[in-house]
């Protein structure tokens, strides 16, 4: 971002506010570019994966062996009729899928791609998306209430319960990344892994391994992680088979197709805050100099976190809703802060 | 149990079933998958599989057998006697026609695929196909007619279109005769 408005100031655009306009115009179209090709990936990924580990062969029709089939959907639900519920509350039914989806495409300002490309280089990058993704929350909340449906009502509650239990394991995971590292500035927190405690660099670096308290908080994280991002098995605003499709039911076409994005964004967001806070962010995970772009690794390690979301969500049953409560404050919150006291006291002693 | 090792316990089963589950369906991520392609690829069918029903007009005696064999009654026969000298000709199997089957119709709708019809039937003309893809958009559609005599034709142009394959035949015949007499004459005097 900053590169690009020096650029444009270069190019004789004198006006440093207008060079930086045209500057985030340029970079807020890269991002929701990104987001909807990484959306397409995804779902085919999806798609895939779940066939294969259910034994079948997933989409095989449109294109070689059904590439072109997310493209596909994508112009369908683009040319379906977009439909209001007569009963709907048409402002808020409206609002609900802009609310949700800006929750997701703001913590993109903070979201580093690689190193150097990103929206706005915050020295509390870390915070601030912790913050702004809580947004969500309050979209579904929207989508569910204003549907005048009981099933979306429903899954507008639980997802405000959920979001909310589920912040606070995720907040304390990413608080120990914070402690090591000594920053929330995303930067100096992948900077901070380059080299680590014994000075091997590569993967003996990262902060998951540099003691016991970062890898289990790793875990918690993922597990969290999962539930803020609304997917199996903790997709219980949009249980299928009791809610119909939850705060989303009485939602088509495009519309529709932002909660889609957003949730698939979501993972996305997910997958690179694990990679940048305990995975080494761009840092090769081999030790020594090996020349490959950074943001290969952060997207290789971003992508890990994503397929591993998708393997849970073919693997694991939805959980009840006293479960996914005991889940999160009876077992992750307090292990969640074991490790926050646990890494306090390593940091200080070793 | 005590609650405090029961927690732990709690944990610990949570890792390890999380654990045991993510590697079976890593397993299965690897196993081949059993998809069949349908349209494209097709199950082998058994041996004797009974799909649709097809009968032979030609080779048809119209004997009624398999209509009366039908337990829902679903085959539709009509014949007609034809003058003592007209003469439908053969069927494969050697028998003379004697009646003209002018309507063969099998409702494959009715149909329940017992294939007792297709037994009784002495030229052996009337059997199940393998063809099991034949839905329609129409329940009239299923009713196969098997009379491949055009409409509208009469016994006597059917029997003049007999006469006139019989003259061609016996022509072709008199013609292959008369060469294979002059080729047995060639080596004859060649032999000579």
């Amino acid at each position: 971002m900053q590169g690009l408005t020096h650029f444009f100031q270069h190019i004789g655009i004198s006006s440093a506010f207008w060079s930086f306009f045209i500057a985030t115009i340029i970079y807020g179209v890269f991002v929701f570019t990104f987001l909807a090709l990484f959306a397409l990936v995804a779902v085919y990924l999806e798609r895939k994966v779940s066939g294969h580990m259910q034994d079948r062969l997933g989409p095989m029709r449109v294109g070689w062996h059904g590439l072109l089939q997310t493209v596909a959907d994508t112009l369908k639900l683009l040319a379906k009729e977009d439909i209001i519920p007569r009963n709907a509350d048409r402002l808020l039914f409206v609002l609900a899928p802009v609310v949700l989806f800006l929750g997701t495409y703001m913590v993109f300002a903070a979201l580093p791609f690689g190193p150097g490309i990103i929206g706005s280089d915050l020295n509390v990058g870390l915070f601030y998306i912790i913050a702004v993704s809580s947004l969500v929350v309050i979209g579904i909340i929207m989508a569910g209430y204003s549907s005048n449906n009981k099933w979306s009502l429903y899954g507008g509650m639980r997802s405000a319960a959920q979001i909310i239990s589920y912040e606070i394991p995720v907040g304390l995971s990413l608080i120990i990344g914070v402690m090591m590292s000594s920053s929330l500035h995303i930067g100096q927190m992948v900077q901070a892994q380059a080299t680590g405690l014994w000075g091997l660099g590569g993967i003996f670096g990262w902060n998951f391994i540099q003691n016991p308290f970062a890898f289990i908080a790793l875990f918690v994280y993922v597990v969290a992680g999962t539930a803020e991002a609304n997917r199996t098995p903790f997709d219980l605003p949009e249980a299928e088979s009791e809610l119909v499709a939850g705060a989303f039911t009485e939602y088509s076409g495009m519309r529709w197709a932002f909660f889609f994005l957003a949730e698939y964004a979501n993972m996305w967001v997910v997958g690179v805050l694990g990679a940048v806070v305990f995975l080494g962010g761009w840092n090769s995970p081999i030790p020594g100099d090996v020349y490959v772009p950074g943001f290969v690794w952060l997207f290789a390690k971003a992508f890990g976190i994503v397929f591993l979301q998708i393997w849970a969500r073919w693997t694991f049953p939805r959980l009840r809703v006293d479960q996914l409560m005991v889940t999160s404050w009876k077992y992750l919150t307090p292990i969640a802060f074991f490790n926050l006291v646990g890494v306090g006291f390593w940091l200080l002693l070793i | 149990m005590n609650p405090v090792i029961q927690y732990f316990k709690n944990i610990k089963d949570a890792v390890v079933t999380t654990g045991v589950g993510f590697g079976v369906t890593f397993r299965h991520l690897f196993t081949r998958s059993i998809t069949l392609q349908y349209p494209t690829e097709k199950w082998d069918l058994p041996e004797r599989s009974r799909m649709r029903l097809h009968m032979d007009w030609e080779d048809c005696i119209g004997c009624f057998k398999c209509a009366r064999a039908c337990p829902v009654d679903c085959i539709y026969i009509t014949t007609t006697k034809v003058p003592k000298d007209f003469d439908l000709g053969e069927t494969a199997n050697g028998t003379p026609k004697r009646l003209l089957v002018e309507q063969f119709d099998i409702d494959m709708s009715e149909c329940m695929y017992c294939a007792l019809c297709v037994s009784p039937c002495p030229e052996e003309c009337l059997y199940m196909t393998r063809e099991y893809e034949f839905s329609v958009y129409d329940r009239e559609e299923l009713i196969y007619d098997f009379v491949t005599m055009p409409e509208g034709l009469t016994e006597e142009a059917y029997v003049a279109i007999q006469e006139e394959k019989r003259a061609k035949a016996e022509a072709a015949r008199k013609k292959k005769e008369a060469r294979a007499e002059k080729e047995s004459k060639q080596t004859d005097t060649k032999g000579e």
